[in-house]
Formats: C-alpha cells, sequence, structure tokens
C-alpha cells in the first residue's frame, strides 16, 4: 500500500478519510475527534506505553491503543463504546494509584494533561487505599525543576532527549513501582533545547525552574511574540500576569518551529527584570554618570548629533527592529550620513552578498546533502540544528568545515582545521566537484575533499551553509567566493546562518554600510549605538573601544546598564527590551513577522522606535511622524521593496588576509552570550553552555607554551594583554586557541579571529 | 524515526576499546556482538553486563557500566536503565555464593516460606542480606520456571529443587 492511499474509517459512526499506514489517534486528531492520551506526541515515536487511548475496533475482541494502530479500509471504530469507556476508566484509575493528590502545590495545576483526563475519566474516591510511592526528586539543572513522585512513566521526556534532542540524558531506570526518570548518576541535563521537556511532560513531574511557584495558569495573559535571539524566528507565547513576562513557551508553526523552541527563547526572559536593567536615561557630565529626565537628555543627545552631523555613525544590533533600523537610517541620511552598519561580527567586508538562509526553513529538513562551513549551528541557531539533525537521520549527508571540533549529535563529517587553512579545505572540496579559479586551481584534494563533492553533486537538494564563524573569519569574503564556486560546481543551494534575529530585515531596510573597518579605523565626530555594548557586541572590541573613546559624542540606545557602555557614552538613553515593544523581525528564509508590545515599557524606557522619532523631530528632520510602528512598517516595507539578496558575493575575493601564525585565536560567541538581554539571563548563566572567558587550548599547545589546566595565563592580542584561565580542550586543533568573544574577561581583546601570544601569568 | 527502529547510538565512538576489560573479557562479549548484525552491537549489552558481572565477582559498578557502554558505543544512561530493570545485575557488591531463593506462588504454596527462615536463622541475616564473612547473600527472587521442583533455590548457574531444611544444610555446607 502506498503512502499517499487514502483509506475510509467510520470513527463513532462518522465517515473519516485518513492516510494508508496512519495511526488512528492521528486520524481521530485530524477529523477533530478528541481520544486521551499521555505517551503519544506526534512529534515523538509512538511507545504506546500508558494505555489511555484505548478505543474499540469492531472485529476485535480486545481494545486497541489508538496511538499504535494503524488504519485500514473499512475499520470500525467506537472511543467511547462501553467497551473503551471501561478500558479508559480503568488505566485512569491505574494511573491515579500512585499520583499525589498534589494539585494546588503542583505548577501543572490548571493546565495538567492528567488532571484534564482525570475531570473526564476518572472516578471522584480512589478504591486504592495502600501507600502511595514517593521519588526522591533529583537536581539536574538551573532550567528544569523536577517532582518525580507525580511522574506517570510516559517517558516522553526520554524519547524527546533520544529524538529530538539527540541527546539520551534522561533515562527510565529500575522497573515496575521503582521505575524513576532520571540520570542515575548526578548530572545535569544539558541539551540547548532541554526546555521542551517541560512543554512535553504531561503532569507536573518536570516543571520550569525559573518560573517555579511564580504564578498559576489561569492567572496570565497569553500573547504572540517573535524571538529575538537568531535567525529562526521562532513563534512565541508570552505569558504574561500584571505587566511582567512571567514564562515563555512555544507558539506552533511547522513552517518554522514546530513545536519546540531553544532554552535561549525559553528563559532569556528572566533577564526584563534583572537588576542591571536600565530604567531611567543617564547623562554623563564632567565624567560622571547621573540620571536625568528625558527632555534633558534628549536634547543633550540632539546637540550632540546635530554637531556630529554628517560625520555619524551608527552601530545598530542585527537583533533591532526593522522599525528601529528604518528610523535609525532615516536619521542618520537626515543628517548627511551614510554610515550604519549591523553586520556587527562580520570579519572581513571586502565584498557585499545579501546574507540569507537562501532557502525556506522546512528546505533544510529536507536536503540531501548540506556542507557546513564555518558554522556550530547546533548552538548558534539550535532550531536550525535540529532541522538538519532530522535530516541526517533521514539520511542526509552532512560535512562541516571548522576551526574546532564540535560534539554532534548526529553523524556528521567534520573537517578540523586552523582559521587560516580553512579555506584552503573549501577550495580543495570544489576542486575536487569540478570548479576552477584562483586558490581552487592549487587546492590538494584528498579522498575526503572528494567524498564531500561526490555527495553534493549526486544530491537531488543539496545545500552550501555559511555559518557565525565563517562570518567573523577575515577571510570571509574568499570563504563565500570559494563556496559560492562550490555551489555553481555541484548545483547545490548557496545559504548563510546569519546571526541576529533580524538581520535579514537589516540588509533589507539599507541597515548595512561599508563595514566595520570603514566606521571605527577612522573615528568618527559621533556615533549612535543601539542595543550594542562595545566589548561584547562587535568583532573587534578594542579597535571599538578606540574609536568610541576619540569620538566626540556617543550616544547608546541600550536596555541594560554597562560598564563596557559607560566607559564609552555619553548619553544612555534607556529603551524598551524583548516583549515591551512592537515590532518586526525578518527571519532566515525572508519571512515578515511583526509582534505587538506584550508588556508595556519597564519604568522610564520607551520604544527604541519611539525615540528615534522624537530625535528625527528635535532635530527638524522630514518624515518622523508616525503615529505608530505600523506607519513606520508600511514606510520600511516600501522601501525594501524589490530587493533581492543574493549569497552569492559581488566580486570574486581570492586574496587572503588571515596568515598562519604560531598561534591563532578562534573568537566563537557561546549560545548564552549572543545578546544583552541572554547575557543578564541568570538561569541561562549558570547552564553548562554559559562559556566562560578561558583559554581552551589542547594538550601539546598548551605544553609548548608550559601551559597546565587551571593555570592563570596571558593572552596578548594585537598588544592587549588579559590574564585567562587555562582550559585543556582536545576539540581546538594545533596552533589554535579558543577564547570565547561575547564573555566577560574578553572585553578588551581583538578581533574575533587573529594572532595571539600566550605566557606563563 | 524513534529509537525502537534505529540504534540510538553514541555519535562519537569511542577510542581505545582495547583498553577496556580483559582480553578474556572482551572476547567473549565480542562473540556476542557476532551475533547481532554490524549497527546493532548495542544489542549484546545484556551479555556484556553479565560477564563483566561475573568477572567483578558478581556485581556491577557505575565505572564498569560506563565502560559497556563505551565498549558497544551506547549512552551510558542507556546501560543503566537496562542493569536497573534487571534484578540478576546487582549494583552493590554481593557474597561468593548468591542464593536466589524463589518465594513465587508454587514454591510458597509449597513451603518456601520455611525454607527462607531456615536459612535467614542458619545465616544470620535477613533476605537481602549478606554475611559478614561475605560467604553468602540472600535474594528473594520471582519465579524462576521450575516449579514442578518446587520450593526452589538458585546458587550460582544451578538450580536446587525439592528443598528441605536438611537439604539446603547440606547444600550450604557442601559450597566452598
Amino acid at each position: 500500500m502506498s503512502e499517499d492511499q487514502t483509506v475510509t474509517i467510520e470513527v463513532d459512526g462518522r465517515e473519516i478519510q485518513a492516510k494508508a499506514g496512519q495511526m488512528l489517534i492521528d486520524a481521530t486528531d485530524a477529523a477533530g475527534i478528541n481520544i486521551p492520551r499521555f505517551c503519544y506526541h506526534k512529534k515523538l515515536s509512538v511507545s504506546a506505553n500508558c494505555r489511555m487511548c484505548l478505543v474499540e475496533v469492531a472485529k476485535v475482541p480486545k481494545p486497541l491503543p489508538a496511538c499504535a494502530t494503524p488504519v485500514a479500509e473499512g475499520m470500525k471504530v467506537q472511543t467511547r463504546s462501553p467497551l473503551a469507556i471501561a478500558a479508559q476508566k480503568g488505566t485512569m484509575e491505574f494511573l491515579l494509584i500512585n499520583h499525589p493528590l498534589d494539585c494546588p502545590v503542583c505548577d501543572q495545576g490548571g493546565e495538567c494533561e492528567l488532571q484534564d483526563v482525570a475531570l473526564g475519566y476518572g472516578d471522584d474516591v480512589s478504591r486504592f487505599v495502600e501507600g502511595k510511592r514517593v521519588v526522591m526528586d533529583k537536581e539536574i539543572g538551573p532550567l528544569i525543576s523536577t517532582d518525580l513522585t507525580r511522574c506517570i512513566h510516559c517517558t516522553r521526556c526520554v524519547r524527546f532527549g533520544a529524538e529530538i534532542a539527540g541527546v539520551r540524558e534522561l533515562g527510565a531506570t529500575g522497573r515496575g513501582e521503582h521505575m524513576t526518570i532520571g540520570t542515575y548518576i548526578e548530572k545535569s541535563v544539558d541539551s540547548e533545547l532541554s526546555g521542551n521537556m517541560i512543554d512535553v511532560c504531561p503532569v507536573g513531574s518536570l516543571t520550569s525552574k525559573p518560573f517555579r511557584f511564580r504564578a498559576r495558569a489561569w492567572e496570565l495573559i497569553q500573547r504572540d511574540a517573535i524571538a529575538p535571539h537568531d535567525a529562526v524566528g521562532s513563534n512565541l507565547h508570552l505569558h504574561v500576569r500584571r505587566n511582567e513576562v512571567m514564562r515563555v513557551h512555544p507558539k506552533e508553526n511547522d513552517a518554522v518551529n514546530e513545536c519546540w523552541i531553544s532554552d535561549r527563547d525559553r528563559f532569556s526572559y528572566t533577564a526584563l527584570n534583572s537588576a542591571e536593567r536600565l530604567d531611567t536615561p543617564l547623562v554623563k557630565t564632567r565624567g560622571e554618570w547621573k540620571e536625568s529626565g528625558w527632555h534633558e537628555a534628549l536634547t543633550r543627545v540632539a546637540s550632540g548629533l546635530k554637531e556630529a552631523g554628517s560625520d555619524l555613525g551608527v552601530l545598530a544590533s542585527p537583533g533591532c527592529t526593522v522599525e528601529e533600523l528604518h528610523l535609525a537610517r532615516k536619521l542618520a541620511n537626515g543628517l548627511g550620513s551614510e554610515r550604519i552598519e549591523t553586520r556587527l561580527r562580520q570579519g572581513d567586508f571586502r565584498t557585499a552578498a545579501g546574507a540569507w538562509l537562501g532557502q525556506s526553513v522546512t528546505d533544510l529538513e529536507r536536503c540531501s546533502a548540506a556542507l557546513l562551513i564555518g558554522s556550530n549551528v547546533r548552538k548558534e541557531q539550535p532550531i536550525f540544528g535540529h532541522r538538519l539533525r532530522k535530516a541526517a537521520l533521514e539520511g542526509c549527508d552532512v560535512s562541516f568545515i571548522n576551526p574546532l571540533e564540535l560534539e554532534m549529535n548526529y553523524a556528521a563529517r567534520q573537517i578540523v582545521t586552523p582559521p587560516a587553512a580553512m579555506a584552503g579545505e573549501v577550495a580543495a572540496v570544489a576542486r575536487a566537484a569540478g570548479a576552477a579559479g584562483p586558490l581552487i586551481d592549487q587546492a590538494e584534494v584528498t579522498e575526503r575533499h572528494q567524498a564531500i563533492a561526490e555527495r553534493l553533486k549526486a544530491a537531488p537538494a543539496a545545500t552550501l551553509l555559511l555559518g557565525n564563524l565563517a562570518q567573523a573569519h577575515p577571510d570571509y569574503a574568499v570563504l563565500l567566493t570559494l563556496a559560492s564556486a562550490l555551489a555553481k560546481a555541484t548545483g547545490a543551494v548557496l545559504g548563510q546562518l546569519p546571526a541576529g534575529a533580524n538581520s535579514v530585515g537589516a540588509q533589507l531596510v539599507g541597515a548595512v554600510g561599508d563595514g566595520l573597518d570603514a566606521m571605527l579605523a577612522q573615528p568618527a565626530k559621533g556615533y549612535l549605538l543601539m542595543g550594542v555594548e562595545p566589548g561584547y557586541d562587535l568583532w573587534d572590541p578594542a579597535a571599538a573601544n578606540a574609536a568610541l573613546t576619540q569620538s566626540g559624542f556617543v550616544v547608546a540606545l541600550s536596555g541594560f546598564r554597562s560598564e563596557s557602555l559607560e566607559a564609552v557614552a555619553d548619553v544612555i538613553l534607556p529603551v524598551s527590551a524583548f516583549a515591551e515593544t512592537s515590532g518586526t523581525f525578518v527571519n532566515a528564509e525572508g519571512t515578515w513577522q511583526s509582534f505587538a508590545g506584550a508588556v508595556s515599557p519597564k519604568g522610564e524606557t520607551r520604544p527604541a522606535w519611539k525615540v528615534l522619532r522624537v530625535l528625527g523631530n528635535l532635530l527638524d528632520l522630514q518624515g518622523f511622524d508616525h503615529d505608530s510602528s505600523e506607519e513606520v512598517l508600511a514606510e520600511a516595507r516600501q522601501q525594501a521593496e524589490g530587493r533581492q539578496l543574493d549569497n552569492a558575493p559581488a566580486d570574486a575575493v581570492t586574496e587572503c588576509r588571515l596568515v598562519d601564525a604560531a598561534l591563532t585565536r578562534i573568537g566563537d560567541v557561546p549560545i548564552y552570550a549572543v545578546d544583552a538581554l541572554v547575557r543578564h539571563a541568570a538561569p541561562l548563566q549558570k547552564t553548562r553552555d554559559a562559556i566562560a572567558a578561558a583559554i581552551y587550548i589542547n594538550e601539546s599547545e598548551a605544553a609548548k607554551a608550559g601551559l597546565t589546566a587551571g593555570m592563570q595565563a596571558a593572552v596578548t592580542q594585537n598588544g592587549t594583554r588579559v590574564i585567562l584561565p587555562v582550559t585543556i580542550d582536545p576539540n581546538i586543533p594545533n596552533g589554535c586557541v579558543r577564547i570565547p568573544a561575547g564573555v566577560a574577561g574578553t572585553e578588551q581583546l581583538g578581533g574575533q579571529f587573529g594572532e595571539v601570544t600566550l605566557e606563563k601569568a | 524515526m524513534g529509537f525502537k527502529n534505529a540504534p540510538m547510538t553514541t555519535v562519537k565512538p569511542v577510542e581505545g576499546k582495547e583498553n577496556l576489560f580483559s582480553p578474556e573479557v572482551r572476547a567473549e562479549i565480542d562473540s556476542w556482538i557476532a551475533k547481532y548484525p554490524e549497527q546493532w552491537r548495542q544489542s549484546a549489552v545484556m551479555a556484556a553486563l553479565r560477564i563483566v558481572q561475573d568477572a567483578n565477582g558478581g556485581y556491577l559498578t557505575e565505572a564498569l557500566m560506563d565502560q559497556v557502554a563505551a565498549y558497544l558505543d551506547m549512552p551510558a544512561i542507556a546501560v543503566y536503565e537496562v542493569a536497573t530493570f534487571y534484578s540478576m545485575y546487582e549494583l552493590k557488591p554481593v557474597g561468593r555464593h548468591k542464593v536466589c531463593v524463589c518465594t513465587n506462588v508454587s514454591c510458597m504454596v509449597n513451603g518456601s516460606d520455611k525454607i527462607v527462615d531456615h536459612m535467614e536463622q542458619k545465616l544470620g541475616i535477613k533476605l537481602g542480606e549478606t554475611t559478614e564473612d561475605g560467604r553468602y547473600t540472600l535474594k528473594e527472587v520471582e519465579c524462576l520456571g521450575a516449579c514442578g521442583g518446587a520450593p526452589m533455590f538458585q546458587i550460582g548457574t544451578k538450580y536446587y529443587e525439592n528443598l528441605t531444611p536438611e537439604l539446603v544444610d547440606s547444600i550450604l555446607d557442601g559450597l566452598e
């Protein structure tokens, strides 16, 4: 029977169409017929262990589990016959035997699948008079709290770990009454998608630790939002109580994030009320920071900006909304400046290209061969990582060319090479694929290059993706040129994985310029910083600090207080953070997703688009009289109309700038360091993925420098010296040292990639 | 794709498998791995745990389970699941002779309680305990499928059936 053949079945006297081979519960769900269930989850494998979905099927003597019974032509199903109801009620009674009656103190109370189903199928009095079992709770990290006595052993969390997160951390140990969910040994659950286990848990066994005991489900108002931390554009539900975001859940959207979100998107809201939130304007007078009123601060900013005039530089985070970036660009243009940049972590601007995914998000999981260049996609864009993992499990051949070895959750080929040799590796694959050109012709092709090239060529849907490490590479233009040649030779789709939530939108509204060098090499008279902490958000913090310090006037629009900002700015205007402002993000595939503010701005903060509009007015610029962000959006859309992004580079660049040094820094941005909101989210900063500033180096390189694990050592980059602890990491190749960017301790260092020297401190 | 349909192996096979276990233990585990399709190495987990347990004086440690996981390219938790599920794997040290006495229906009807009482008195320990000299462990088990010879117990790989207190004495005293 072929997959797309349909069969007709009869459920409760109603005829419904189903796909042959489909499970009964899928067919009834599609038809809107409710069958109770606990262990079944549409995105997970069928385990049929809870038995709650038992139904009566004609000509079968015993009730069958709907989740594990394939439909067949002419099947007659009763979901509410006496036999089915007796089976469901019997199951319910057994499930409740050991479940505690602690709903009043359970966080799941009010939104609990067990509670709901018990209302329909449970009895009012339990016949079980013996003692209930008690299970000790386990400590599994800063994000998930456990109440394992409530567990009904559906194993959704275990299957989620194995099938979606791709790491088996939780398991079911023991058997019968002694079965418990846990890690067996004391261990935290570290997956970047772990928070979804809270969602899949049908009872209050796994609940959100930051949300614990903070609100009841029925007090919360649900509002929609778009995730602000990566270019996936995951759809979110914000749960709000009394003007405070209490928690974040995924909003289902099969075209983008399915029903999952990354932990970064789920827990970053905890920063909204952190102690470092800035809620009044700050003005620096004679080197002293003073709180001030908006009027005074704005007047000061207007005069500063006027003074800077056409010599104004705007540095904006790629996480700013379309509306903010549109107005910022307009403001700069109005003052006669064309200098605006959002590609804050790009290491090379020698060629222009429109960076976007090059395909739809769902295409990622349909590809049959993929080569990722300079990408740790699993940590950079966790949901894209998940899509690629799905592809890999379906047989997609995934390869990586990276400066460090990644911990993968699926089988993939990894070419690990020092940053300076990355271009050579891409060139070798291109040559193996039959491309020609400078660099490619000199490349040395080995078997593994041949293998990648062959798979890319043979695959019906192949893709080449450049990730954040490639964009930060000093020879990004070369990598892109080579990747483009390789894509042409293999017929693969060329795509990029942009860093920010609105990286693509920034390009569409023209918030990209000639690059960071053009912006920072010669200090401008004035700078406008939007959502930027110079020590953390820029490719070369040292150069940025130097330029900003020498500049006449620096105004920052920021949601947080930050030493790095206070060292260089003259005025800091408090702007509303994620969830407090309306706006639009364009995700990696180019989908425009607008959202309204879910809570009102904190304290004296104002949405950045309003601040920019007022500044426009104060500066007497034309066209700053929007009444709503929708008006700004309409204008921005008009501007963006007809603009097409093309990943292929405008000019072929084949001259490598990064020379093979004795020791090269790899300055990746860890998953929980990407922007100010994430950096201030306390629970995320307690996870194992919150990588601290340190010198990560392999054993032999460490020995060469006379260093051992735990020792303090001095790193020198472009004359700046910083003391950091040494960590031995076998994933770093020889000749390299990984010193993460965007984390406390490296805010004075130079570019994300470049020559460094090490010595004992 | 569920992990029931495909092997849930670790992504990165552990290197240096030849340094795990003794050559004899490895050879025995390998003979079990060979019985399964190549990508289903992990199917040998039960046999591997038994072999390792026997070589370790009758019980498993976390370190040994981790080594089994490494040897079979499995996540460690998957090995813990198996080891905690089956009652014949011991996770704590046991005596030299593990006396597994059945107290299930047939044996109970035929007087297993008397046998248990007798052994508890004789050895001075309760079910689930080990004698101080480390000679005997008493363990209550479910049906071992020898109902025809009830009451019965198992010591090592041997079944002893139709037990009486006198027979128990001679069996226990006859062990080294």
